[in-house]
C-alpha cells in the first residue's frame, strides 16, 4: 500500500514534468548537447580571443549561439504577443528589419560631423516609429480587415526589401565609426557580445510589462474568444493591433543589431528566413500557434535552442541553403507532436500502459 | 383519403450519447398541403427532419413513400426518392448563374448542352413566376429570390416532398410574402411542404397541419382550425391550460417609489440584429423578465441595451441622465452587466483559469495599467468560489474543465465583482443542473432585494414567474405586451404570446 502511494506521487511528479511547457525544448536541448558531445567534446570550450579591435573577448561555440541567438530572442517576444492575439504569424519579420536597418543607415549617412552617439539615437529612435509603423500596417490588415495573418505580411513579406533598398537608393552605405559596432559587437573592456545584454535587457522590459499592465491577459482572452472579449469591454482589433506594433518594435532592435555588426547593410541577405526562426521558437516553447494562451520564457528560451540547432548543423558542415531542409524536420516532429490526433494516441497508449502494469 | 398520403415516417427512435433525442414519433404529410412542424428547442424538429433527409440514420421505426417503405442512408437517397430539403442558409453558390444552380451535380456526363440548361430555367423560372434570369449570377438576386432558386432547384428534381427549415428567418415582410405565394403554388400542384418556423403569424398564415414536438416526443398533430394559438403555445411549452396552478404568491410584488427616475430607461432603442424598436424601463430593486418563443427577440432586446451588437438608433438614460452607450465598455462604465445567452461562446475563456475569468470584466474597467496583484486574484477568486459554491479544483483549473453550472457560475462571479447596478442574465439557468439553477433564482432575488436591478431571460417560463415581477411580451420580433400583477400567470402570458385570436 505505502508503496503504491510512493509510486504515484513519482508518477505525477513526472507527469509534471512532461507536462511543463519547458520540457520540449529542454529535452531539445539536451538531446542538441548530447549529440554534440558525443561528435565533439570539445564544443563546450570557451576561450579567449584578441577580436580585430584588439580587445580580448570570449569566443567559442557557446558564445556564437548566446550571440546569434538574442536576435531571435528579441524577435521571439513580438512574435509570441502576435500569435498568442491574432492566432497566426507574421511572416514578414525579416524583410522589417531591412528597412528598420536601411532607415538607420539613412539617416547616419546624412548626419553632419557632431556628436555620433546622439545621431545614433535619433536614427534608432525614428527607425523604431518606421518600424512600428509598418507593424501597425500588419496589424490593421489582420484585425480590421480580416485577413489570415501569414498572408497579411506576405505583401510586407515580398516588398520590404525593395522598400529597404529604396530609402538608400539601392546604395550600400558604410559607417566607418567604431561606436555603431558595440551594438553588435563587443563594447571595449567587456568580453561578452553585446546582443546578450540588449537581449536581456529587452526581456527585462517585457516581463515588467507583463507584469505590471494587463497586456498579457488581454491578448490571451483574445487570442482564445474575440467574442468574449468584445463582451467584456475590449476592443480586440486594437489588441491585435498592439501586438503587431510591439513587434515592431522588437524588429527595429534586430535591425540596430544587424546593421551594427557589419557596419552597414545588404538588403537581400540581412535577417534572411530570421521569421521562420522567430516562429519555430515560439512553436519550440510549446505555445499554441492558434493563438490563446502562451509562456513567454519558453518562448525565449525556445529562441535560444533554436539557435543551437542552427550552429551545430553549421558546424558539421551544412550549407546555409541546406539550412531549411533540417529545420524542416524539426518542425515536422514539434507539429506532430502538438496535434491533437497524437495527442489523444498518446493519452490511450499512457492508459494501456497503466492498464498493463497493473495487470 | 388513404391514398392521398405521400409520407408517413412511423414510431423513429434515435439516441445520442447521453441523449434519446426521438422517441417514437410518428409524421404523416399529405398530398398538396403545408404542415408546420412545431416546438421549442430540444423539441426533436430538426433531428426529425435529419432522419428524414438521410443526414442521422434512425435507430428504429419505418418510412413511407406514397405507401411503399423507403430506406433513406444519405442525402443523395432522400433526393432520389423526392424528398428534398432548402435550409435557413441558402446552399448554392453565389458567384455562379441561376441556370448553374439550378442544375449542378444534376448533369450526366462531361458534356453540357448550356442552351438547352438555360432554356429549361428560363421555363422553371416563369412557371413558378421567380423572378430572375437564366443568365443572372447568383448573388445579384435578393436573399428571398435566391431562396426561392433554391426552392425551384428543388422542386425541378421532381419532387414529391418539400422540407423548408426556416426559410424565412432571414426576409423581410414582402419577401415572406413572395416566398409563401409560391409555396401556395407548389401546394396546388401536389407537393407535399414541411415548414419548420418559429414565426407563429406565419404558421397561421400558410399552414394548412401542425405537428407539435416536446423532448423529442410527438405531442400531436392538430388541424389548423382546430388548434387555436394559445393551445398551440402551451403545447409547444407543455403546460395544459387547464391544470396551469398559480404558484406565484410566496414572493412580494415590488412597491414602485414615486419620484424616483428610473435606473434605466431605453426609448426606441434598437440593433442591426433585426429588431423592432422598444421602450424599455426598469427601476432600482426590480426583477423584470423578457419574455416570448425562441427567435422573437428577447435576447436581441437585451443586446441592445448593452450594445453587444450595433446600435442603429434610440436612447438610454440611466438614473435620468442622458448616456451614450454603443458598445460593451460605455454599458460596463455606465454600472450595467450582462451574461450571455451563449455560455461557450461569448461568455467563458476557455483556457484560462476560473481566476482570470472572474476578474476580467471588472480588471478591464480599472484599466490596462492597474492590475490586480496575483495574491488579490486568487483572495477575489476564493471569495466568489465560496459565494457561489463554484466546485472548482482550484482558482488556477481552466474553465473549460469545469461543468457547464460551475462555468455559468464563474461568469456570474465575473459580472457580480464589477458591482453592477443593473444586470442582465440571459438565460443563465439553460443547460445546468436543477440545483445550480435554484440557487441562480434564489441569488436574482437576494440581489434585488439589496437594490439591484435584474433582467432576468429564460426559455422556463414558470422559472421567470417565479423570479420576475414584471415581463416583457415578444413576438416576432416586437414588443408586443407588458405584464405585472395579477396579470402574470401562465395563462396571461400565453395568450399574449400567442395573440391574435384567442
Amino acid at each position: 500500500m505505502q508503496k503504491n502511494e510512493v509510486k504515484k506521487s513519482n508518477d505525477n511528479f513526472f507527469m509534471n514534468i512532461v507536462r511543463n511547457q519547458m520540457f520540449i525544448p529542454l529535452l531539445a536541448l539536451a538531446i542538441l548537447a548530447l549529440f554534440n558531445l558525443i561528435a565533439d567534446p570539445g564544443f563546450i570550450k570557451i576561450s579567449i580571443k584578441e577580436n580585430n579591435m584588439g580587445n580580448p573577448v570570449l569566443s567559442g561555440f557557446l558564445i556564437t549561439v548566446l550571440d546569434s541567438g538574442s536576435e531571435l530572442a528579441i524577435l521571439a517576444i513580438g512574435m509570441t504577443l502576435v500569435t498568442a492575439a491574432s492566432g497566426g504569424q507574421d511572416i514578414s519579420v525579416g524583410a522589417a528589419v531591412a528597412i528598420a536597418g536601411s532607415v538607420l543607415l539613412r539617416i547616419l549617412r546624412g548626419a553632419g560631423t557632431g556628436n555620433f552617439g546622439a545621431m545614433l539615437l535619433v536614427a534608432f529612435l525614428v527607425s523604431c516609429i518606421v518600424a512600428m509603423l509598418f507593424g501597425a500596417f500588419n496589424g490593421v490588415l489582420v484585425a480590421y480587415f480580416k485577413i489570415q495573418p501569414m498572408i497579411a505580411t506576405l505583401i510586407l513579406y515580398t516588398a520590404g526589401r525593395s522598400i529597404a533598398a529604396w530609402i538608400n537608393n539601392n546604395e550600400l552605405p558604410v559607417i566607418s565609426d567604431p561606436f555603431l559596432g558595440y551594438f553588435g559587437g563587443f563594447i571595449p573592456g567587456i568580453p561578452i557580445p553585446t546582443p546578450f545584454f540588449i537581449a536581456i535587457i529587452c526581456v527585462v522590459v517585457i516581463f515588467l510589462v507583463l507584469k505590471f499592465t494587463n497586456l498579457g491577459l488581454y491578448t490571451q482572452t483574445v487570442g482564445i474568444n474575440e467574442n468574449s472579449a468584445r463582451l467584456n469591454g475590449l476592443n480586440p482589433k486594437m489588441i491585435k493591433v498592439i501586438s503587431f506594433v510591439v513587434l515592431g518594435l522588437c524588429v527595429a532592435v534586430v535591425g540596430l543589431i544587424k546593421v551594427s555588426r557589419i557596419s552597414t547593410i545588404n538588403y537581400s541577405v540581412i535577417a534572411k528566413d530570421i521569421e521562420m526562426d522567430a516562429i519555430l521558437a515560439v512553436a519550440l516553447g510549446g505555445n499554441a500557434l492558434g493563438g490563446g494562451k502562451f509562456n513567454m520564457a519558453a518562448s525565449i528560451f525556445g529562441a535560444y535552442v533554436i539557435q543551437f540547432l542552427t550552429q551545430t548543423l553549421y558546424k558539421f558542415k551544412v550549407s546555409a541553403d541546406a539550412l531549411p531542409a533540417y529545420k524542416a524536420v524539426v518542425v515536422i516532429v514539434l507539429v506532430v507532436i502538438s496535434a491533437p490526433a497524437v495527442k489523444e494516441w498518446m493519452g490511450n497508449m499512457t492508459k494501456k500502459f497503466k492498464v498493463k502494469e497493473v495487470a | 383519403m388513404k391514398d392521398n398520403i405521400v409520407l408517413q415516417m412511423k414510431n423513429i427512435h434515435k439516441s445520442f450519447p447521453g441523449v434519446r433525442a426521438l422517441q417514437g414519433v410518428d409524421f404523416t404529410l399529405r398530398k398538396g398541403e403545408v404542415h408546420a412542424l412545431m416546438g421549442e428547442n430540444g423539441a426533436g424538429k430538426s433531428t426529425l427532419i435529419k432522419v428524414l433527409t438521410g443526414v442521422y440514420s434512425k435507430d428504429e421505426g419505418d418510412i413511407f413513400l406514397e405507401g411503399s417503405a423507403v430506406a433513406i442512408h444519405s442525402p443523395q437517397d432522400a433526393q432520389k426518392v423526392g424528398i428534398s430539403t432548402v435550409y435557413q442558409e441558402i446552399t448554392l453558390c453565389p458567384n455562379l448563374s441561376v441556370a448553374e444552380n439550378m442544375f449542378i451535380g444534376r448533369t450526366s456526363g462531361m458534356g453540357q448542352n448550356w442552351k438547352k440548361m438555360n432554356k429549361d430555367t428560363e421555363k422553371i423560372l416563369k412557371s413558378l413566376d421567380i423572378p430572375a434570369t437564366a443568365t443572372q449570377q447568383l448573388e445579384t438576386c435578393s436573399l428571398a429570390v435566391q431562396q426561392m432558386i433554391a426552392i425551384a432547384r428543388a422542386v425541378d428534381m421532381d419532387c414529391k416532398v418539400l422540407i423548408l427549415d426556416e426559410p424565412t428567418s432571414s426576409l423581410d415582410e414582402q419577401e415572406v410574402e413572395k416566398l409563401f405565394k409560391l409555396m401556395r403554388d407548389l401546394r396546388s400542384r401536389g407537393v407535399g411542404i414541411v415548414f419548420v418556423t418559429h414565426f407563429l403569424d406565419q404558421v397561421y398564415e400558410i399552414c394548412d397541419r401542425i405537428t407539435v414536438m416536446r423532448d423529442g416526443q410527438l405531442v400531436g398533430e392538430f388541424e389548423i382550425e382546430k388548434l387555436p394559438r394559445v393551445q398551440l403555445v402551451s403545447k409547444m411549452l407543455g403546460k395544459e391550460l387547464d391544470d396551469m396552478s398559480d404558484i406565484k404568491g410566496d414572493q412580494k410584488a415590488y412597491e414602485k417609489k414615486s419620484g424616483v427616475a428610473p435606473v434605466l430607461e431605453a426609448k426606441g432603442r434598437v440593433s442591426d440584429a433585426g429588431i423592432k424598436p422598444f421602450d424599455f424601463h426598469i427601476d432600482k430593486g426590480e426583477v423584470n423578465g423578457f419574455t416570448g418563443l425562441l427567435g422573437s427577440g428577447r435576447s436581441e432586446c437585451v443586446r441592445a441595451l448593452f450594445g453587444a451588437d450595433r446600435i442603429t438608433g434610440g436612447t438610454i438614460k440611466m438614473n435620468g441622465k442622458d448616456v451614450k452607450i454603443h458598445k460593451p465598455l460605455d454599458a460596463m462604465k455606465n454600472g450595467m452587466a450582462y451574461l450571455s445567452e451563449d455560455r461557450k461562446g461569448e461568455g467563458i475563456v476557455g483556457d484560462l483559469s476560473v481566476r482570470e475569468n472572474i476578474i476580467l470584466a471588472q480588471q478591464v474597467l480599472r484599466g490596462f495599467f492597474k492590475p490586480f496583484s496575483k495574491a488579490k486574484q486568487y483572495e477575489i477568486a476564493d471569495e466568489y468560489i465560496k459565494l457561489l459554491s463554484i466546485k472548482t479544483a482550484s482558482a488556477d483549473t481552466p474553465i473549460k474543465s469545469l461543468s457547464g453550472g460551475n462555468q455559468q457560475k464563474v461568469i456570474l462571479a465575473r459580472w457580480l465583482f464589477t458591482h453592477p447596478e443593473y444586470l442582465i442574465l440571459d438565460e443563465p439557468t439553460r443547460g445546468i443542473d436543477v440545483g445550480t439553477k435554484v440557487d441562480i433564482q434564489k441569488l436574482v432575488l437576494k440581489l434585488a432585494s439589496e437594490g439591484m436591478s435584474v433582467t432576468f431571460i429564460s426559455s422556463e417560463l414558470d422559472e421567470m414567474l417565479r423570479t420576475c415581477s414584471r415581463l416583457v411580451v415578444m413576438r416576432d420580433r416586437k414588443v408586443v405586451g407588458e405584464l405585472s400583477g395579477d396579470d402574470l400567470n401562465q395563462s396571461k402570458v400565453m395568450s399574449t404570446i400567442a395573440g391574435g385570436d384567442k
